[in-house]
């Protein structure tokens, strides 16, 4: 399968990601032995300048046909339409009417990363460029190819959201599309792969203990639960960070900081200071969307009161305080 | 006659890149670099709370965002006035000198050497053996590194939770304390890509590869040495790489890795022509935006800088960057000039008849042999159980400066907040500095004096000799224009 790679307005970091994917001999050799081949990558591949022109120009006319078109990057609509806040480099076009030639031209289209599902952090604030995704305008439906657009294949555009993207996220999603093992039903209501937007990051919190006491953290560092406080959305958040942690290691709330929510739409303006819960009379106003409130609350009060010192003041600290001794027992 | 030749979309840079080249008799006469990308990261920071700011830069470049990071968190640092444990000190370093070895690394494997496994070198002696390891996307050493450099990103697992766009560097540290346990990992880690680098690349411990002290010397040691920096330093020698490239020869540092007693690599500005190094003075930089889609007249200090894109064009423009320059000088940034003021012998060395293609590449090298073993040292030093953070709070009105080096070069984050947010931010990336266009003055900047004067066949419509040079600053567009 030839696999189309282009870069819209964004940092190049889903690449980065990918590159670091788990693979014995590497990501690209991986991709290869699935049978993708890797035709076009701005940051990859050999082709520049008139090269790299002749590809465009071919895989836009259809004469070097494309399976598979990965966005990444946002699409800059702006100044009026124009799309001039992103030229090509070279071709004297705008990104965006690339993006519409390929995509016309592809049997699937991929949208790598928040950025291109979503508009991402591109489209904060005043969104002056007047970024947007390829299929959502945040979460609205419509973005540069409109709500009912479809691939030459009969999927919707596959949003492989997160800032960046876990590797596993779009390798996963190429390698199911060369197996001819991603349908419609394999995707969510904002057109990303179930796989991994069925999870909460939630799920697999290294930090359950704390959650579970509301034992909760002050300031950056602590070890307590980052709900409360400092602004994490791991119980409302849609991904697997922290049953697929990444390098094997690591995740956002591994790491000691909140999960700001990177791989859902609007995530880049969330109306208060990312690194703060915001509340209404002490209670913070983004809990589990799938529980009621006032059981939650009653549930808080209740766990609260059972914590154990142990937890309550390792919350506080930055490394955690001795656990209890196991009780011993006699030989049976 | 003078024909005009425009390379674009240049590939494996990060980012957009089109360069417009005259030329005439068989030389470039002059050089247009330009950048082809506007987003407004300095706009939208404007009336956010100030931690946002963490949240934003990393995402400008997702090679860079580490870096980015580290220059945003130091200037909330300098704003609030705090200064962090030693933990948090020896903990940023090792996740900013993580960055700056894969990108190191990530530059010659995947973006530099793919040029040299091209066809159009298929009759040189050395070709045979670049091409099998260095192809693009396919060569074999892609298959070593690419899961070394895997490897070595655990550090970031560990220390920042991922890679890119972490959050885990704060004003006053980090946010992630290490048990005795994750010490002893880490330490493995570092062994295995200690290990990777003396079998693959150098063939050779890295105190022998950082001991080398000149030109010559160096040749001498890649002679009849396997492993991948002596391969490319063969062929670049038969190709005079160490030749062309030269651009103003003024080199930039702000200075990297602070410890107990100064920083591991230090700031200063050296002066190629005279010999002369003075310190670095912040106050002495400015952007000038003449030959930009922005709106101004007088350049600027970043400190009262402003970013006003003007989208419907502008006579004399041909860019989205801005034209920093240092006391009205064009100057260079990036391993290089960190090495040269770092005095390391072999960077001075190599510079003593002007900066050049192998001069960059060495440099990083040099770079990578020098901060592994110093990273061992960092990691030795943490003491768990110690704290790795100084708390935050957010001053009602003030300023700050975050000078860090990016893998790239110096960046800089110049920073206000008044009411409680953020009022002013201005960014100054190493590609900012390293891919100028031409300033009021008319001065190029210095990819546009390293191109020009570079032979070009008649016709050649994507002359190598001109990926070289581009690459061999290890450009980041995405930072450059932000």
């Amino acid at each position: 399968m030839n696999l189309f790679w282009l870069q819209a307005s964004g940092c190049g970091g889903c690449t980065q990601s990918l590159l670091g994917a788990d693979a014995r001999r590497g990501v690209l050799a991986q991709l290869a032995a699935a049978g993708i081949e890797l035709v076009a990558h701005p940051a990859l591949g050999e082709a520049s300048g008139d090269e790299a022109r002749a590809l465009l120009a071919s895989a836009a006319e259809g004469t070097l046909p494309i399976d598979i078109l990965c966005v990444e990057g946002a699409l800059l609509r702006g100044p009026n339409g124009s799309g001039r806040f992103h030229m090509l480099a070279g071709t004297g076009k705008p990104m965006i009417d690339w993006v519409r030639m390929l995509a016309a031209q592809a049997r699937h289209v991929v949208a790598v990363g928040s950025c291109t599902a979503f508009g991402g952090i591109n489209a904060s604030g005043d969104n002056l460029t007047e970024a947007c995704g390829l299929q959502f305008d945040g979460g609205e439906p419509g973005g540069l190819l409109g709500a009912d657009w479809r691939a030459r294949g009969g999927l919707p555009v596959i949003n492989v959201s997160g800032c960046p993207i876990h590797a596993d996220w779009i390798v996963d999603t190429l390698m199911a599309l060369a197996d001819g093992a991603l349908d419609e039903t394999g995707l969510d209501e904002l057109q990303r792969p179930r796989f991994y937007s069925e999870q909460l990051v939630h799920h697999g919190c290294p930090k359950n203990e704390f959650y579970e006491f509301k034992a909760s953290a002050q300031k950056a560092s602590d070890l307590g639960c980052l709900m409360e406080n400092l602004g994490c959305k791991g119980t409302q958040a849609h991904a697997d960070c922290n049953t697929r942690p990444w390098f094997g290691v690591g995740s956002c709330i591994r790491g000691g900081f909140s999960c700001i929510a990177c791989t859902e739409p609007g995530f880049e303006d969330p109306g208060h200071p990312f690194m703060e819960t915001p509340k209404v009379a002490g209670i913070p106003i983004g809990l589990p969307t799938d529980m009621p409130k006032a059981w939650f609350v009653a549930l808080a009060a209740l766990s609260k009161s059972a914590t154990p010192k142990r937890v309550r003041d390792s919350a506080v600290r930055d490394h955690p305080l001795p656990l209890p001794a196991t009780k011993k027992r006699g030989r049976q | 006659m003078t024909t005009r030749l425009l390379v674009g979309p240049f590939n494996r840079v990060e980012g957009d890149l089109e360069v417009s080249l005259d030329i005439a008799d068989g030389q470039v006469r002059s050089a247009q670099v330009s950048s082809s990308l506007y987003r407004g990261f300095e706009n939208m920071l404007i009336g956010r709370d100030p931690l946002d700011a963490l949240v934003l830069v990393p995402r400008i470049c997702g090679i860079c965002s580490v870096a980015q990071s580290a220059a945003a968190a130091a200037a909330l640092a300098a704003a609030a006035g705090i200064a962090m444990p030693a933990n948090g000190r020896l903990a940023q370093n090792l996740i900013q000198a993580t960055e700056n070895i894969a990108d190191h690394l990530t530059h010659f494997y995947c973006f530099f050497m793919p040029d040299f496994a091209r066809e159009q070198y298929a009759s040189e002696p050395w070709h045979a053996a670049v091409a099998g390891r260095f192809r693009a996307q396919r060569g074999a050493a892609l298959a070593e590194f690419l899961p070394a450099r895997a490897g070595l990103l655990r550090v970031l697992g560990y220390l920042a939770g991922k890679w890119p766009h972490t959050l885990a560097l704060q004003p006053g540290g980090t946010t992630r304390s290490i048990t005795p346990t994750e010490k002893v990992r880490l330490s493995a880690v570092l062994r295995e890509f200690r290990a990777f680098l003396e079998e693959a690349v150098f063939a050779d411990t890295l105190e022998n590869v950082a001991g080398v002290t000149s030109w010559p010397a160096l040749v001498t040691w890649a002679d009849v040495r396997g492993g991948d920096f002596a391969t490319f330093l063969r062929a670049a020698a038969a190709l005079d790489l160490h030749r062309i490239g030269r651009a103003s020869d003024v080199f930039l540092a702000v200075g990297a890795y602070p410890g107990d007693t100064g920083q591991c690599f230090p700031a200063g500005v050296f002066d190629g022509r005279s010999g002369q190094r003075t310190a670095f003075d912040p106050s002495a930089i400015t952007e000038d935006v003449s030959h930009a889609w922005l709106a101004g007249d007088d350049a600027l200090p970043p400190a009262r800088g402003e970013t006003r894109p003007m989208p419907d064009g502008k006579a004399a423009a041909y860019t989205w960057c801005k034209a920093p320059r240092y006391g009205g000088q064009v100057v260079e940034t990036g391993a290089l000039a960190r090495q040269v003021l770092a005095g390391h012998p072999l960077a001075c060395d190599m510079i003593a008849g002007g900066a050049s293609v192998s001069a960059r590449i060495v440099a990083r090298f040099v770079e990578v042999a020098r901060l592994l073993p110093q990273m061992e040292r960092w990691l030795a030093a943490i003491v768990p159980g110690e704290p790795f953070c100084a708390q935050w709070t957010a001053p009602e009105a003030a300023t700050g400066i975050g000078l860090v080096e990016a893998a790239r070069g110096a960046l800089g984050h110049w920073l206000s907040i008044e009411r409680g947010k953020i009022a002013g931010y201005q960014i100054i990336a190493p590609t900012t500095w390293n891919f100028s266009p031409r300033d009021a003055a008319g001065q190029p900047g210095a990819l546009e004096q390293a191109l020009a004067g570079l032979p070009v066949a008649a016709g050649d419509p994507s002359p190598l000799v001109v990926q070289h040079v581009v690459r061999s600053f290890d450009p980041c567009m995405v930072c450059t224009v932000h």
